[in-house]
């Protein structure tokens, strides 16, 4: 039965018919089928109902002479029946379907990094230029002790306590979980060549990691989710750690599947699943129902790596995160990581990413001050996802509590990706989030891991000299010290959780 | 560092002894170890076994087993050998879990998270295993004699050669063979009684690959949706004959009489059991 789609056309392509050489490369470009010519008449002809609005058109055409821009026709304005909503049920009238999408929560949640000022030295205590004196901003993720002995012998200080795995990390950002079958081979390569480059860690997310890039093991944090994809012995000892995956911040609370679209013959061998079937991640892991539990598969990939490797475990941010947290390190996890509201991801239902979770900013604050309040917080690291955009973010969240950020969008963006949110149609132009040999050879690991590594070294020159402007020459000094931080346009409540003053108040 | 000294012991961990107190537990003799975990933790044990195939050890008797975990997870690094454990009493939660090819006999019982996201090798149980048996399960193969827990081969693997195989003797709860993407389950329902039921609901929910063959009564309630009913072929009878076989020589059965009666094949109706729900 043929339906007429009710559907507005999101963007329009506007063609200046006079710089257009009809060279075809738009019509080459575009998975989409946007684009198209006519050789009847001699002339490209667009189609507005395929654009996705990514501007791979635009930045590959030769003369300039593609604009693409949102729609303006509209319906009669309405604040309660946006434009989006419209859509999205007429969608659903034509479907009967959940509405899918991809990335992050594109919401007006309140995004509190923007209501967050950090502190500088002034007079009192000067500050200091990070490009004529060292600045550490080595981490180390894993479980501290609670306290250390040392055996001192004239010049020679051993420490004498035990001491859990560690790893060292050269800049408080890592690459987050993005699974090989969610994005590219060549994403994939280029997220790993990147860190092990700039010296950080790289997360496999839950689709194993194939045999030839496990050279890259020592910078990965290696998945165990619910779907327990590629979940081999030498995956897991290849590794730098482990991390459980509980839940994502753009979907708390269910499963993932990976469209069948994605799940090549590449895919189906190192997930072990058929060619083309949707690749089901069960929304719980089957043998976790509880605190005991998690804490038999902590142990479980403990036995497995011979207790070398610090484990992770991941939940999205919730309403009762604090409590959870504590569970988790008492099971004995070594790094906690929270994913939170504004988390991205290659599908989830729309509804679920857009309307459930906590801002992290708020899960950090309260998971932060929960483990110290119960002397627990050497126990675990703190590793934070969900919404960074630039390195002032990063600081923030480590004056907040964090040990570390996990940085997903900004490394796709680095690499080309342009936030179109289609992620899950496995199309992306740009050769990111696309299993199609087509389009994924249009990116190069050789360059586009130069692009992540340009982004780490900005952001962590970026974050010295915030530093330094604090009269701070080491990240730890920074780390959970709210006294760095004051709230602008904050409600007495936002900054109790937060535990942050206002501006003004000393 | 603000701590409340003592008050959090690791939940497992808090007194694991170093392994030079341990050694009395062991009894060596050229390639066979006999270890009595009668006074071991779980750690100490593994820490143990794992000592002793530095030494040489190819063979392990493990008497007075009460519950001690992950028995053989630990074997799987910087170890091409392939060892076989015998264990005496009742092995503990994810027997096996992550198992890299070693052989396992329990004489007796066998707790949640038997074969665990298991790689290769091969488990045999003289007795029960409780739920989430062979989760995840990649490779190798595992015979249980009698009944099995809930969600058992839940999510199951296999990539071309790499095919797992799970034998149980008895019955099997709910959500059996659940999100199946691979591998082959044979269910052989001994112990039911004349014209009694397998206990399992749901069975082969979400699954998406891979084969499950069951003897003994199933009503069509049982099933999963996402499974179709066919009667088993040539290729499919000369996997359950060499499994049953196997199972047989395991436990002591006739492998005759198992193989007279009829079984029936479980198979995905779809590879893309939820690929409909969604709106593009």
């Amino acid at each position: 039965m043929f339906m007429m789609s009710y559907q507005l056309p999101e963007f329009v392509i506007e063609r200046r018919e006079d710089k257009c050489i009809k060279c075809r490369v738009c019509e080459r470009q575009c998975a989409f089928e946007g684009h198209e010519y006519d050789e009847e008449f001699d002339r490209m002809f667009s189609y507005e109902d395929k654009c996705v609005g990514c501007q791979r058109c635009v930045v590959f055409c030769p003369t300039n002479a593609l604009i693409i821009k949102p729609h303006p026709g509209d319906y009669r304005p309405n604040a309660n029946w946006t434009r989006e909503k419209l859509q999205d049920l007429k969608k659903q009238a034509e479907t009967g379907g959940v509405i899918l999408t991809g990335s992050g929560n594109d919401k007006g949640y309140r995004i509190y990094w923007d209501h967050l000022v950090l502190n500088a030295s002034q007079v009192t205590n000067p500050s200091i230029d990070p490009l004529r004196e060292p600045m550490e901003l080595r981490t180390f993720l894993g479980r501290k002790p609670d306290s250390l002995q040392l055996e001192i012998d004239g010049d020679d200080v051993q420490i004498t306590t035990e001491l859990t795995p560690n790893v060292a990390i050269e800049t408080p950002i890592v690459f987050t979980a993005m699974s090989y079958g969610a994005i590219s081979y060549q994403a994939f390569k280029s997220l790993a060549m990147a860190a092990s480059e700039f010296g950080t860690l790289f997360n496999t997310g839950e689709g194993g990691l194939p045999t030839e890039l496990r050279k890259y093991g020592k910078n990965a944090i290696v998945q165990c989710a619910s779907g327990r994809f590629g979940v081999d012995p030498e995956y897991l000892n290849c590794s730098a750690a482990v991390e459980i995956k509980i839940g994502q911040g753009a979907k708390p609370g269910i499963g993932g599947h990976l469209p069948g679209e994605k799940v090549s013959v590449w895919i189906s061998e190192t997930r072990m699943i058929p060619e083309g079937t949707d690749a089901l991640s069960p929304a719980p892991q089957h043998d976790i129902y509880s605190i005991e539990d998690l804490s038999m598969l902590i142990y479980a990939l403990k036995e497995a790596t011979n207790y070398e490797k610090p484990v992770s475990v991941k939940i999205a941010a919730v309403h009762n995160a604090p409590a959870i947290a504590s569970g988790m390190v008492r099971a004995g996890a070594d790094i906690i990581a929270l994913d939170g509201l504004r988390g991205g991801t290659g599908a989830a239902p729309k509804i679920i990413r857009d309307n459930v979770g906590i801002p992290i900013e708020m899960a950090l604050a309260s998971v932060d001050r929960r483990l110290r309040e119960e002397g627990i917080r050497n126990k675990a690291s703190i590793l934070v996802a969900g919404g960074f955009r630039n390195s002032g973010d990063v600081l923030k969240a480590i004056a907040l509590g964090a040990d570390a950020v996990y940085i997903g969008s900004p490394a796709l963006i680095a690499m080309g990706c342009t936030m179109c949110q289609k992620c899950y149609t496995g199309k992306c132009n740009w050769g990111i989030c696309t299993q199609d040999p087509y389009l994924t050879k249009r990116l190069n690991p050789e360059i586009a891991s130069q692009r992540l590594v340009n982004l780490l070294r900005g952001w962590s020159h970026e974050i010295k000299e915030m530093l330094g402007g604090m009269g701070i020459n080491a990240i730890e000094s920074v780390r959970g010290n709210r006294d760095h931080l004051r709230g602008v346009g904050l409600e007495d409540w936002e900054l109790d959780v937060l535990g942050v003053k206002g501006a003004g108040e000393v | 560092m603000v701590s409340t000294s003592g008050a959090i012991k690791d939940m497992f961990l808090g007194e694991v002894r170093k392994i030079d107190e341990l050694f009395r537990f062991i009894k060596i003799d050229g390639e066979l170890a006999e270890i009595d975990a009668t006074e071991l933790k779980h750690k100490e044990l593994n820490d143990l076994m794992r000592e002793c195939i530095f030494k040489g050890a190819e063979k392990f008797v493990l008497k007075n087993v009460y519950g001690h975990r992950y028995i053989g997870t630990r074997l799987n690094i910087s170890n091409p050998k392939r060892v076989q454990i015998d264990i005496y009493g009742t092995a503990g939660n994810d027997l096996g879990a992550f198992l890299n090819g070693h052989k396992i006999v329990v004489h007796g019982n066998a707790q949640d998270g038997v074969g665990n996201t298991m790689d290769d090798g091969e488990i045999i149980i003289e007795g029960r295993a409780g739920d989430v048996v062979a989760m995840s399960m990649r490779g190798g193969k595992i015979f249980i004699r009698d009944n099995v827990g809930y969600r058992t081969a839940i999510h199951m693997k296999e990539f071309e050669n790499k095919v797992p195989v799970l034998v149980v003797g008895g019955t099997a709860q709910d959500f059996f063979g659940e999100y199946m993407a691979g591998g082959r389950v044979i269910l052989l329902g001994l112990n039911l009684k004349e014209n009694e039921a397998h206990k399992a609901h749901y069975i082969g929910t979400g699954m998406h690959g891979g084969i499950i063959y069951i003897r003994g009564k199933v009503e069509d309630y049982q099933l999963g949706r996402e499974v179709g009913v066919l009667e088993p072929e040539k290729e499919d009878w000369k996997l359950i004959e060499e499994n049953v076989r196997r199972f047989s020589d395991c436990f002591g059965f006739n492998s005759d009489d198992i193989l007279s009666d009829k079984f029936i094949k479980l198979i995905p109706v779809s590879r893309r059991p939820y690929g409909k729900i969604y709106a593009y």
